[in-house]
C-alpha cells in the first residue's frame, strides 16, 4: 500500500491570493478504506480552505474518535491539529478559542462521537454560540470499532449484517436548529458542487456553524437497505439549491427571474444567491425550516442545501465581552495595569 | 465523446509517450524496470530486439523519446532514458546466448544489401534467421556505415560498435567489403530475389561558388569526409586555426575533433542565432564545455588567401528576422565584416543524396530532387524488388529512424518473397496484465521518486583532450542508473477503467496528486476539456472516456500528466480502476525474434 503521496502536483496548479498551492492544504494519504465518503469531505475541506485563501498557520483543526475524527490526519498538515479523546472536541475548541480568538477553528466529529457520547458537549457548544465550523461526517455507523448502529442510524435501516435498527434517529440537523446555530447545513460527500461552497460559508460565519454531511462508510454501512448509502442517499438527496458564492467587489447581477431566487446578505458584507427548487424558502426564516425539514422528512428524502441561516449572530466572545487580544499576545502591561488603575477599581465599590 | 476504445493498441501505445515517439518504438518503460532490477542482459534484450544496436544508441541517438518523456511535463527535465539504455549495454552479461541461433536452415531466397549502414544491418538481422542468403556490400573495410566513418570515437568507441556490428554479421551475413557498388544493373543481374539500398546520404554540400574557394582547395575540407579521413587514419592532423561553418551534429563533431588533432583555436561559425543552431542541444553544450566559441550570424563571403596560403575567412554580419509565420529571414545588420583567422576550414553545412550508381534507364523512378520514389509504408521503389531505408530513402535522419526502416523493409521483403501483399503491415505483438499483487500491492513499484536527472559524469579533459578516441561520458555507475531509473513514472502501467464497477465515491477523483479524473456530464472533446479537474490544455493527450454511468454521468480522464502511480486504483473500494502493464512489440520480419520477458 502507498504510504507516500507523490510530490508531484499538476504543472499548472495556481496559487491562491496567499501564495498556496492547492497541495500546500492537503495531508498524509489516507489510512480509511478505499471510498470512504470521508475521504471526500477531507478533499473538500481542501479546496474550500485553498480557494479562501486561508493562511494555514492560522487555522486549528479539532477531532475526537472515530475514521471521521482521524481525517485531519489527512487536510492542512500546515494546521494547528488537535485530536482529543472521544466526544470531547467541543470542549477542547472552546478552550482554544477563548485563548486565542484570531484562530480560525475546525472542529471534525462523527455520528458516533458527536451523537451518543459527545451529545453533552455538542449542546452545549452549539448553545455558546462558539465561533467555529462543526463538520459531522455522518455514515450512520461507530465505523471505527466495525460498523454497530449509531444514533443518527434511521429507524428499519438495514445493517451489513441483516438486523434491522428498532430506534428512531437523531436528527442532528433538528437539534442544531432547536438549540439556536446560526449556521445549519446539510450535505453529501458524493455532491462536492454543493459541499465545498457550504464549508466556505460555514467557515466565513461569525458563530457556531453546523453542516452535517452524510458519508457513506464503505465497508459497514453501503448495503442494500441501509439508508446511509450511495445508492439510497443519491436517490433520496432533496437539495437546496445554492449558487457559487459573490464576492462583493465582483459586481456581478445574477440574472434569475424574480421570485426564484433569494439574495442573502452575508456579515462580511458578501452575498449568497439561493435558488430554490420549490416556492416559499427561506433559509433566513427558522420557521420555514423547520417545516422544510419536517416535510422531508415524511417524504422519505434527505434534504440537502443551507437550511438556516441567521443573519445576525453573536458569538461567544462578544456575549461574554471578551478582550480582543488572544491570551498568548497579552504582554505584563496589560495584566498588571498598575497602582493607578487599581484605585480605580477600588473606587467602584466605595 | 464516445467511449474511447481501449481495445485498439495504438491507444495506450500513445500513453506510453516514450515509446511512442522512438522510431522503432522501443518499450522504453520495460526495460528501464529491468535495469532498476539489475536484469541488465534481459534489458539489453528487450532493446536489441528493438533497435539493433543497444551499446550505440546508449551513446549517440538523437533520442527522440527525451521530449516526449511525460516526466518533462510534469517535473523540470525528462528520464535520461538514452544514457540508461547505455547502463544495460555496460552490464550485461553474456547475451549472444539469448539472440537467435544458427545455422538457419535456408529458404532458398537471396538478397543483396547495397551499404553496410545500421538500415542494411537491420535488414540483415531480421532477415538472416529466416533463412535468407543475404549478400552485404559495402566500400568500407568493416561494417557500420557512418557509425563507424562519422561518428568519433570520442563518443563511440569502436569496440562497442564492432561488438554490435558483430553480433548482425555472426548470425551469418556475407559480407562484401571493400566493394563499392557501381552499378544497380549489374546486381540485378545476380539473380537476387529482393535487393535493399542502405547507401545513406554520402555527399556533404560544398560552398563551392564562394569567392577565393579554389585557390585555398588544399585547406579546405568537406566536413563529413574529412571525419571520414580521421577515422579511417587517412589523416591525423589539422592546422592550429580551423574555422568550422555549419550549426549541425557534423559541425560539432568538427569542431570536437580538430581540437583533438592539433587545433589550438578552434571556431564555429553559424549563419543563423546560436538559439536556431540545428544541432542536439546536449551536442552543443558539450563543445562549449570544451572551450569551442561559437560565432552567430555570420554569412562566409570569402576564403582569404596570401601568396597561395589560407589565411582565413570573411563573413557579413546579418540579423534574422522572423515574419508572423516564424519564418526567418537574415538581413545584412550594417556592420563591418568580420575576419576570422583559419589554417584549414571545415565546411559541415548539410548532407545530400546521390545515387551515380544507378542507372537511369532500369525504371526505378527518381522524383525531381533525385530522390527514389518510395511507399512510405513499405519502402518498396518502383522496381518492386528494391527496397530503400536510412538516409538514402527520404534523406539524412539518424541511426534509429535507419534501424526502424529496417525493419519495415525487412517485413516488405520476407512479404514479396512469399507472393503476399505488401500493405497488409503485421499488427503489433501486444500483451495487457493486472499489475495486481494482493489488496493495495502492486507488481511494478509504484513510488514515484523525487530526485532530479542525473548527470553523466564526464572524463577528464586533461585526458579527452589529448586523445581523441578517449571516450568522454563515462556513463551512470549502476547505482545512479538504478536512482535514474527510479524517476521513470512507469506509462506502461495503464490506468484501465472498468465502468460497471463504479460506485461514483470519488475516492479516485480526491487521491489522484495531478487531477486528472473528473466524473461529469459527456459532451463534445473541447466543451469536456473545459469542465475538468484541472487545466487540460495539451491537445496532444487523449482523454479516456468512459460509458454512461449509474448517475448519467462519465468518467473522463486526461491522460496528460498521469503519474501512474496507481492511487486511483489503490483507492478505489472496487476495482473499477486496475494498473494494468501494457506492452507494445512492433511486429518483425517472419515473427521470428519476439523475446518476452
Ligand atoms: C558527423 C555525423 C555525426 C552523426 N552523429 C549521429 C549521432 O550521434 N546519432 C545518430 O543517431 N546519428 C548520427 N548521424 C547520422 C547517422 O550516422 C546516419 O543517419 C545513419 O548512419 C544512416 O544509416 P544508413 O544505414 O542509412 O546509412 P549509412 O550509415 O550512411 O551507411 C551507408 C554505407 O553505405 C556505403 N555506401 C554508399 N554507397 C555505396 C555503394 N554504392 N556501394 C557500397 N557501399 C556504399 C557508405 O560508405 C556507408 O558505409 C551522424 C551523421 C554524421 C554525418
Ligand atoms: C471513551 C471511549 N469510548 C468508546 C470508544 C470506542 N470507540 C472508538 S470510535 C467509536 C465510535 C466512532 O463512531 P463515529 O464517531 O461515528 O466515527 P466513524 O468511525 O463512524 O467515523 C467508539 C465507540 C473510545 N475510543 N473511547
Ligand atoms: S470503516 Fe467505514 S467509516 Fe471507517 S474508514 Fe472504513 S468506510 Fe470509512
Ligand atoms: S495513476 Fe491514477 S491517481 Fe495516479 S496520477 Fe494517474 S490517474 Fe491520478
Ligand atoms: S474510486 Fe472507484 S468506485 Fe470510486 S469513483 Fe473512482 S472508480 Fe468509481
Ligand atoms: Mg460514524
Amino acid at each position: 500500500m502507498s504510504y507516500i503521496k507523490p510530490l508531484i502536483h499538476h504543472p499548472l496548479s495556481k496559487q491562491n491570493s496567499v501564495g498556496y498551492l492547492k497541495s500546500d492544504y492537503e495531508g498524509v494519504i489516507s489510512t480509511l478504506c478505499a471510498g470512504c465518503g470521508h475521504d471526500s469531505i477531507s478533499s473538500a475541506i481542501v479546496q474550500a480552505c485553498y480557494e479562501l485563501s486561508i493562511e494555514p498557520h492560522l487555522l486549528a483543526k479539532l477531532s475526537g474518535i472515530g475514521c471521521s475524527s482521524k481525517t485531519p490526519a489527512y487536510f492542512l498538515s500546515n494546521s494547528h491539529g488537535f485530536n482529543s479523546v472521544h466526544g470531547r472536541m467541543p470542549s477542547v475548541a472552546t478552550g482554544a478559542n477563548l485563548a486565542n480568538r484570531d484562530l480560525i477553528y475546525l472542529g471534525v466529529s462523527g455520528d458516533g462521537d458527536t451523537a451518543s457520547i459527545g451529545m453533552g458537549q455538542f449542546t452545549h457548544v452549539i448553545r455558546r454560540n462558539l465561533n467555529m465550523t462543526y463538520i459531522v461526517m455522518n455514515n450512520g455507523c461507530y465505523g471505527l470499532t466495525k460498523g454497530q448502529d449509531s444514533a443518527t442510524a434511521d429507524e428499519g435501516s438495514k445493517s451489513k449484517s441483516g438486523s434491522v435498527n428498532r430506534f428512531a434517529a437523531i436528527d442532528l440537523v433538528g437539534l442544531a436548529l432547536e438549540l439556536g446555530a446560526g449556521f445549519v447545513a446539510r450535505s453529501f460527500s458524493g455532491d462536492k458542487s454543493q459541499l465545498i461552497p457550504l464549508i466556505k460559508r460555514a467557515i466565513q460565519h461569525p458563530g457556531f456553524s453546523f453542516i452535517d454531511v452524510i458519508s457513506p462508510c464503505v465497508t459497514f454501512n453501503n448495503n442494500v437497505g441501509s439508508t446511509k448509502s450511495y445508492d439510497y442517499v443519491r436517490e433520496h438527496n432533496e437539495v437546496i439549491k445554492i449558487s457559487d458564492f459573490v464576492p462583493e467587489k465582483d459586481e456581478i447581477k445574477v440574472e434569475y427571474d424574480e421570485g426564484t431566487s433569494k439574495k442573502v446578505k452575508l456579515h462580511d458584507g458578501s452575498d449568497l444567491e439561493l435558488s430554490k427548487i420549490s416556492s416559499g424558502y427561506d433559509p433566513g426564516d427558522m420557521k420555514t425550516a423547520l417545516l422544510r425539514l419536517q416535510e422531508s422528512r415524511v417524504n422519505n428524502q434527505i434534504l440537502t442545501g443551507l437550511i438556516y441561516l441567521e443573519s445576525d449572530s453573536q458569538d461567544l466572545h462578544s456575549m461574554l465581552d471578551t478582550v480582543k487580544t488572544p491570551l498568548n499576545k497579552l504582554r505584563e502591561a496589560d495584566l498588571i495595569p498598575g497602582k493607578k488603575e487599581l484605585e480605580e477599581i477600588n473606587k467602584s465599590f466605595a | 465523446m464516445k467511449p474511447t476504445n481501449i481495445d485498439d493498441p495504438e491507444y495506450f501505445h500513445k500513453v506510453v509517450d516514450c515509446q511512442y515517439a522512438c522510431p522503432a518504438h522501443t518499450p522504453v518503460p520495460e526495460y528501464i524496470r529491468l535495469i532498476a532490477a539489475e536484469r541488465y542482459s534481459d534489458a539489453y534484450m528487450v532493446n536489441w530486439e528493438s533497435n539493433v544496436f543497444p551499446g550505440v544508441l546508449g551513446r549517440t541517438c538523437d533520442r527522440p523519446c527525451e521530449p516526449a518523456c511525460r516526466r518533462g511535463r510534469v517535473d523540470e527535465e525528462p528520464v535520461a532514458i538514452c544514457r540508461l539504455k547505455r547502463v544495460a549495454a555496460d552490464n550485461k552479461g553474456d547475451v549472444r546466448s539469448q539472440m537467435p541461433q544458427g545455422p538457419f536452415p535456408a529458404n532458398g531466397k537471396k538478397i543483396a544489401l547495397i551499404g553496410g549502414g545500421p538500415a542494411s544491418l537491420t535488414v540483415a538481422r531480421d532477415l538472416v534467421p529466416l533463412g535468407y542468403e543475404v549478400h552485404l556490400y559495402c566500400e568500407q573495410k568493416s561494417g557500420g556505415g557512418m557509425m563507424r566513418s562519422q561518428i568519433p570515437s570520442f563518443r563511440l568507441p569502436e569496440s562497442v560498435l564492432n561488438e554490435e556490428v558483430d553480433y548482425v554479421l555472426d548470425l551469418g551475413v556475407h559480407t562484401h567489403f571493400n566493394t563499392y557498388v557501381s552499378s544497380l544493373r549489374d546486381i540485378r543481374s545476380k539473380g537476387y530475389d529482393a535487393i535493399f539500398v542502405g547507401t545513406g546520404a554520402p555527399r556533404g554540400k560544398d560552398l563551392s561558388m564562394l569567392p577565393g574557394r579554389d585557390e585555398a582547395r588544399d585547406h579546405i575540407h568537406i566536413g563529413i569526409e574529412w571525419l571520414a579521413s580521421i577515422a579511417f587514419e587517412h589523416t591525423n592532423k589539422i592546422g592550429e586555426k580551423v574555422i568550422v561553418l555549419g550549426g549541425g551534429n557534423t559541425a560539432m563533431d568538427c569542431c570536437r575533433t580538430s581540437l583533438r588533432v592539433g587545433g589550438k583555436s578552434v571556431n564555429v561559425v553559424v549563419r543563423s542565432p546560436i538559439k536556431d543552431m540545428k544541432a542536439s542541444p546536449w551536442e552543443i553544450e558539450d563543445a562549449i564545455h570544451e572551450g569551442i566559441p561559437i560565432h552567430e550570424n555570420l554569412v562566409p563571403k570569402a576564403f582569404i588567401s596570401e601568396n597561395g596560403k589560407l589565411r582565413g575567412m570573411t563573413f557579413e554580419k546579418v540579423k534574422a528576422i522572423y515574419d508572423e509565420n516564424g519564418k526567418r529571414s537574415l538581413l545584412p545588420s550594417g556592420e563591418p565584416e568580420v575576419f576570422i583567422e583559419a589554417d584549414d576550414v571545415l565546411i559541415a553545412i548539410g548532407q545530400e543524396n546521390s545515387f551515380p550508381w544507378i542507372e537511369r534507364d532500369l525504371g526505378l523512378e527518381f522524383d525531381k530532387w533525385e530522390m527514389p520514389v518510395l511507399d512510405p509504408v513499405t519502402f518498396q521503389s518502383s522496381l518492386s524488388n528494391v527496397f530503400f531505408g536510412g538516409d538514402s530513402a527520404f534523406g539524412p535522419k539518424n541511426v534509429i529512424t535507419a534501424v526502424a526502416h529496417g525493419h519495415q523493409a525487412a517485413i516488405s521483403i520476407d512479404l514479396y518473397c512469399n507472393d503476399q501483399s505488401l500493405k497488409e503491415r503485421p499488427s503489433p505483438y501486444t500483451n495487457l496484465v493486472s499489475q495486481k499483487m494482493g489488496i493495495h500491492e502492486w507488481i511494478y513499484d509504484n513510488t514515484i521518486a523525487n530526485d532530479d536527472r542525473f548527470k553523466v559524469p564526464h572524463a577528464d579533459q586533461s585526458i579527452t583532450l589529448k586523445d581523441r578516441k578517449k571516450e568522454v561520458e563515462l556513463g551512470f555507475d549502476s547505482n545512479t542508473g538504478f536512482k535514474e531509473a527510479q524517476r521513470c513514472l512507469n506509462c506502461d502501467v495503464q490506468t484501465v477503467f472498468v465502468e460497471d464497477r463504479c460506485i461514483e465515491c470519488d475516492a479516485c477523483v480526491d487521491i489522484c496528486p495531478t487531477s486528472c479524473i473528473t466524473f461529469t456530464q459527456n459532451g463534445e472533446e473541447t466543451d469536456l476539456r473545459t469542465r475538468l479537474s484541472a487545466p487540460s490544455n495539451n491537445l496532444s493527450q487523449d482523454l479516456y472516456v468512459s460509458d454512461t454511468l449509474k448517475t448519467s454521468r462519465v468518467m473522463v480522464k486526461d491522460e496528460d500528466v498521469c503519474l501512474h502511480c496507481g492511487l486511483c486504483a489503490e483507492r478505489c473500494p472496487t476495482t473499477a480502476w486496475d494498473m494494468q502493464q501494457f506492452l507494445y512489440q512492433v511486429t518483425k520480419a517472419g515473427n521470428t525474434c519476439q523475446i518476452i520477458t
